[in-house]
């Protein structure tokens, strides 16, 4: 019998309750150096002196002078505008332009270093911002045409705000020098191979002599995925310099203050429907936040905008979208990766068409639904994988809408709902272009999984060996996994995007296909002991059939997508105007879940953190500086700030996916924030911003 | 200073104003207790102190004298709430864990979801939207029922 489609014991289950998991912070080198980091505290200018007021001795000092000749002062990503120290130029507060280390944390601490400044006049506002990092342009049909056989137009604009990964332990890693002049790195991380490639371009060194290994993640959510890189070019500056151990842990003040967040957006939709309910054009201008560098920002755009029309049929279509330079930290991945910000949009926009209708949303929502044979936004067929109607009917049914709907009318509960997709995998032809390879290879009992993706709490170790065992058909427990290292994984691509079930799995399972066959009816362990070890590696191949023009925006944008629908019940307190979300209704399809409860555990707290940008997560903002950077003031839900869930999952199995899985990792992060908000609606409160906090509350019901 | 930790009678050397958290880590070698937010906020880093959670980055070592200590590793690797947290998916990303399950050892043995939710609302989770850790949880409190180790309990005449 199988185990996929069972849940088995986790992989990683025993060290994580024994407290025996080994994250970054846990480990030490002998003569290991402390390790901080001197920030830039204006967001625009030039460092124009730095004084050291300290006793130097005992201290390894770096600024950018010491990146080696070979080198270059980049962060190596997409555009190579980043640098890893400040030369002179400084473009947002929190910017690294010096670093120290010190074996004595207490005197490391205590060292005073000034910086001195000729300020210049930042950019703060995005609407204002006239420096474009990206813009993309999707069309369809003719937008006249279509608002020319429109009953009704409505406009709305709606914006999000910053939100901060809050992952509970913190960004850090080790760097440890080799004698052969390489480096070694340890480190909190999702994506091994985008470090190993920003160390080796940074220090010039040839790509062996780099060898990023991962520690225990303690969660990532995206905010693991590019910022890393930064934080290993610093560490391994400093070990090089002093070739002694380095550990370059941040505390909470200090990720909060320096690192990533959520792109802040603002959408604007004008739309056209017919009487029925039918929508005709639909007019979307997205902007996105990028902050002071370009690192992830255009393929958030890309996914936002791809994804800005929600999963609605309409056959006249405009999306328009920029992400503009600010004097901001730069804004990152984060689970969802723009989707949560232009999804909170279109589904605001459909409760207040039904609202301009007299119509129930679930009605208007099933009448435009996508299904089977319908296309998308970017010309895109929908193929028997698109479950939109199945999730709404689902969530319908289960969360009492009908009932509810009448029942809350006229009190201070209300109920609302989002339908939500989300595109399984790299964008466009971004997996074909990552063209990622998987090894498996023979043990002494067994078999070993050879990926680079990470751990991150989610599950990767367990459900990817629960895949091979049953392509195999052998034992899970005999299914070792490596950990991340590049001196002996492949690069199976980042682990990001919704990919690493259904793009990393799939390789895996026909590397597994592969290796049994070649094993002659033996075990893989009595072939190992007997005949010597074996192992196969596979690259990716696109499902049958996917065409995209990157230059167009026309095609196939993912090869699948998952499907979802919220329900949220909201009570209005109209002393505090706080809202509370009392129950979420989450239905969700993702072809299969290869382990129910790993799947359950993304759907929920996705939901969660979903219920957080909603309601209380706001980062303020104050000359381009977060000013509430700590716990205390930036909160997270709290079990008492969590709703109770009903979660459902529906099996619709994808057929070019491991034993019919399709994505789950983000599609959770989508749907909360509009439900609760269009919840707000229905009780009458007309919010169009998350976080929807009781100052924004109050005066909606004062407006 | 002299303390019992996780069963046994031990003597430790640290700074007085050394966060106990620092002096677990360091001094005495058990990295299960975690570091979140050195602020009191997000509980990871919860140690039982004379049978109650404490945050032990709020607590400086010179309060440690003549107590009971107990942190994730005097639970070994097999307690009945280690192994729901593993069953249920309790634990995602692991770094809440050790302090989540401390504090859940101090909940009403019988706990109903709304007592597990007050009682760990000074516990963060942000990977699973706690559903999971209820299930774990109640997973015991509805089999044997929750209840301290012998280890974590104040000794009989112990000052705190």
């Amino acid at each position: 019998m199988g185990v996929v489609g069972t849940s088995v014991p986790r992989k990683d289950a025993a060290e994580k309750v024994s407290g025996r998991a080994r994250y970054v912070d846990d480990m030490t080198f002998p003569g290991m150096l402390h390790a901080r980091t001197i920030r830039s505290t204006i967001p625009s200018g030039h460092v124009s002196s730095v004084r050291h007021e300290y006793d130097p001795v005992g201290f390894t000092v770096v600024d950018w002078r010491d990146i080696p000749a070979a080198g270059r002062n980049i962060i190596d990503l997409i555009v190579h505008d980043q640098p890893c120290l400040v030369e002179s130029e400084v473009r947002h507060v929190g910017e690294a332009v010096l670093l120290l280390a010190h074996e004595d944390r207490e005197r490391l601490l205590q060292a005073t270093v000034t910086l001195q400044y000729d300020r210049t006049d930042p950019v703060l506002d995005a609407e204002r911002s006239t420096q474009v990092h990206k813009q993309l342009l999707i069309e369809k049909g003719s937008l006249t045409r279509g608002f020319a056989q429109a009953d009704l137009i409505l406009e709305g604009e709606y914006r999000t705000g910053h939100q901060e990964h809050v992952y509970i332990e913190t960004n850090g890693c080790i760097a440890v020098p080799e004698p052969t002049g390489g480096i070694t790195l340890y480190g909190s991380l999702q994506c091994p191979y985008y470090v190993h490639k920003a160390l080796v371009t940074l220090l010039g060194l040839p790509s062996h002599l780099v060898r990023v290994i991962q520690t225990e993640p303690g969660g990532g959510f995206g905010g693991k995925e590019e910022y890393p890189s930064l934080i290993a070019g610093h560490a391994a500056l400093l070990a090089l310099k002093s070739q002694r151990p380095v550990k370059l842990v941040y505390d909470r003040a200090e990720d909060m203050w320096a690192t990533t967040k959520r792109h802040p957006s603002v959408v604007k939709h004008r739309t056209g429907v017919k009487r029925d309910g039918r929508i005709v054009a639909m007019d979307i201008d997205v902007l996105l936040d990028g902050g002071a560098y370009v690192t992830l920002s255009p393929v958030v755009l890309s996914r936002g905008c791809i994804h800005a029309a929600g999963p609605y049929r309409c056959a006249n279509t405009r999306i328009d979208g920029r992400a503009v330079f600010t004097n901001t930290n730069p804004n990152g991945a984060f689970r969802g990766f723009g989707a949560p910000q232009t999804q909170f949009a279109m589904e605001l926009q459909i409760d207040r068409i039904a609202a301009a209708l007299g119509m129930d949303p679930a009605r208007l929502r099933a009448k435009n639904a996508l299904r089977p044979g319908d296309t998308t936004a970017t010309g895109q067929v929908m193929g028997d994988d698109c479950s939109a109607e199945l999730v709404l009917k689902e969530a319908v049914k289960r969360s009492g809408w009908r009932r509810k709907r009448a029942a809350f009318a006229g009190t201070d509960r209300g109920i609302g709902m989002a339908l939500f997709y989300h595109g399984s995998g790299f964008t466009g032809a971004g997996e074909v272009r990552l063209a990622s390879e998987c090894t498996l290879e023979t043990t002494e009992r067994g078999v070993r999984i050879l990926t680079a993706s990470a751990e991150i709490g989610q599950g990767t170790r367990t459900m990817h060996a629960q895949i091979v065992a049953d392509a195999m058909e052998m034992s899970y427990d005999d299914v070792d996994v490596a950990i991340p290292d590049t001196a002996i994984v492949p690069d199976s691509g980042p682990t990001v995007a919704s990919r690493t079930c259904m793009v990393v799995g799939r390789i895996l399972e026909r590397c597994a296909q592969e290796l049994k066959a070649q094993l002659s009816g033996l075990s893989a362990g009595e072939y190992h002991r007997t005949k010597g070890p074996l192992r196969v590696t596979k690259r990716y191949e696109p499902p049958p059939g996917i065409v995209w023009d990157d230059e167009t925006y026309r095609g196939d944008a993912y090869a699948t997508y998952s499907w979802a629908c919220d329900v949220a019940e909201v009570e209005l307190d109209r002393d505090t105007y706080e809202v509370r979300t009392t129950k979420m209704t989450v239905v969700h399809e993702f072809g299969r879940a290869i382990h129910p409860v790993l799947a359950l555990g993304q759907v929920e707290g996705g939901t969660a953190q979903g219920v957080g940008f909603a309601l209380i997560e706001h980062v303020v903002m104050k000359d381009g500086a977060m000013v509430n950077a700590q716990l205390t003031n930036y909160t997270i839900p709290t079990t008492l700030d969590t709703p109770l869930m009903d979660t459902v999952i529906v099996d619709n199995p994808y057929p070019h996916g491991p034993y019919g899985a399709k994505g789950v990792g983000e599609i959770p992060m989508d749907g909360p924030a509009p439900a609760i908000v269009n919840a707000m609606y229905h009780l009458g409160v007309d919010v169009h911003e998350v976080p929807a906090l009781p100052e924004r509350v109050m005066a909606a019901v004062l407006a | 200073m002299r303390f019992r930790l996780n069963g046994a009678e031990i003597d430790v050397e640290a700074p007085p104003m050394k966060r106990l958290l620092d002096v677990l880590r360091e001094e005495c070698g058990l990295t299960g207790t975690k570091e979140g937010c050195g602020e009191g906020e997000c509980g990871a880093c919860t140690v039982l102190m004379d049978g109650v959670p404490v945050c032990s980055c709020l607590v400086p070592f010179a309060q440690a004298g003549a107590t009971t200590l107990f942190t994730i590793e005097g639970l070994g690797g097999t307690h009945e709430l280690q192994e729901a947290f593993a069953i249920e998916g309790g634990a995602q990303c692991g770094i809440c864990t050790p302090g989540m399950i401390l504090a859940a050892l101090c909940l009403p043995p019988r706990a109903t979801r709304e007592q597990i939710r007050v009682g760990l609302a000074g516990n963060l989770c942000r990977c699973t939207g706690y559903e999971a850790i209820y299930r774990s949880i109640r997973r015991v409190a509805d089999a044997g029922g929750l209840s301290l180790p012998a280890a974590a309990r104040p000794s009989t005449g112990s000052q705190s």
